[in-house]
């Protein structure tokens, strides 16, 4: 099994671990986390892909760079609306 | 059986157990945690895989800021109120069987895939290089290639900085400053600084750029400010406001500016990009303000708006 191998599958697992945290919660800021660690992933699964080439293809980078303050942007704001979630009284 | 394999498999291994623990810790405060550990060896991984320039956002970004983000969220839960919530392990079977199959059929997907890709735009990339004002490839790609990509990443952040300001919900009381961290955030925020400024620079020519130097700037900031040791920061106060604009703002002048430039009646409009003569500096002066901007956004949607308890 070579390296790019082992890391598809680190990353297919991962996914499922991220995706059970979501349905399972039980708190939205663990959900917001399980999210968090789906995206990894996805991410994992784009950098292992770009390790094909020698040296690694730098395009794709680029692109999980941008996708990298995306999430974290997406994240804040999430959080944001938990936080104003939990101060309203229902 | 070589090092490098016991450290691949290891550190596969760790991540999954890593994720599992976050998820499954029965106190959030773990898995905050856990899920900054989690980050870190993220880190490590991409470092493996040739991929530094996202080893260190992730470090920056992914670990520490998301793990600050989520640290200030979970000071807001309410102590009093959070019953033990009880699963069932009946009721989430379902849950777990769809889960692993839906991996399962990801791993197989994935593991079909040829090791050689068939179309790859790295030759085409390369061939570029040398006309795009920077010697290092990401930055090339972030900068010159896929400026329009960068451009609206820049703008989902100013959004998300908007977005939260909206909701933003009542701030929870003032945390008690430790000694110890405030020697160490005063003694640490020169170094950060220069180390910020250092990768910014560095990114022309090797793994850098704006955005893991914003992180490291705005993780400066944050300790600070965290800290008391930094008078509020506000969206209202106007060179606040600046400051996070000009990010944008430097680029799409600096996209005019291109469009001006390259403008040959009968042809295409050139948008964002930048003639060789001038592409460095321009590259440097988007990268400039766009570090400046992200370390503002990025503590903003941290700690900003956090009204002094006296006012």
């Amino acid at each position: 099994m070579s390296l790019v191998h082992w890391y598809l599958l680190i990353a297919a697992a991962l996914w499922g671990i991220g995706c059970y945290g979501l349905i399972r919660g039980p708190e939205l800021l663990r959900r917001i986390i399980a999210l968090n660690l789906m995206g990894a992933a996805v991410f994992l699964v784009m950098v292992t892909l770009s390790a094909r080439t020698e040296p690694a293809d730098g395009v794709l980078h680029a692109l999980v760079l941008t996708g990298l303050v995306v999430a974290v942007s997406a994240t804040a704001f999430a959080l944001a609306l938990v936080a104003r979630t939990l101060s309203e009284p229902t | 059986m070589s090092g490098d394999f016991w450290f691949d498999a290891l550190l596969g291994v760790l991540l999954l157990v890593l994720a599992l623990a976050t998820i499954l810790a029965r106190q959030l405060a773990a898995a905050v945690m856990l899920y900054v550990v989690f980050g870190l060896m993220l880190a490590l991984a991409w470092a493996r895989l040739g991929a530094a320039d996202l080893a260190l956002a992730e470090a920056a970004i992914g670990a520490g800021l998301t793990g600050a983000l989520l640290f200030s969220a979970l000071a807001r839960q309410p102590k009093s109120i959070t019953p033990p919530v009880r699963i069932s392990r009946m009721e989430l079977l379902p849950a777990l069987v769809l889960c692993i199959a839906m991996s399962a059929v990801l791993g197989w997907t994935l593991w079909q895939l040829p090791l050689q890709p068939a179309h790859s735009q790295l030759p085409a990339a390369l061939e570029q290089l040398g006309s795009s004002g920077t010697e290092h490839l990401v930055t090339a790609v972030l900068l010159n290639f896929r400026a329009w990509d960068t451009l609206l990443e820049l703008l989902v952040l100013l959004l998300a900085l908007l977005g939260s300001r909206l909701v933003a919900a009542p701030e929870p009381a003032a945390l008690q400053h430790w000694p110890l961290a405030r020697q160490w955030s005063i003694r640490l925020l020169p170094l950060l600084v220069l180390v910020a400024f250092f990768v910014l620079w560095r990114g022309a020519t090797a793994p850098g750029g704006a955005f893991q130097a914003g992180a490291l700037l705005a993780a400066a900031l944050v300790v600070l400010r965290l800290n008391g040791q930094l008078p509020a920061l506000r969206f209202d106060m106007w060179w606040v406001r600046a400051l996070i604009l000009a990010g944008v703002l430097a680029f799409l002048l600096a996209g005019l500016l291109s469009v001006w430039l390259n403008w040959q009646p009968e042809q295409a409009v050139q948008w964002l990009r930048w003639p060789l003569p001038l592409a460095k500096g321009l590259i440097l002066l988007i990268e400039l303000c766009a570090t400046l901007a992200i370390g503002l956004t990025l503590t903003l949607l941290v700690v900003g708006e956090r009204k002094e308890l006296t006012a």
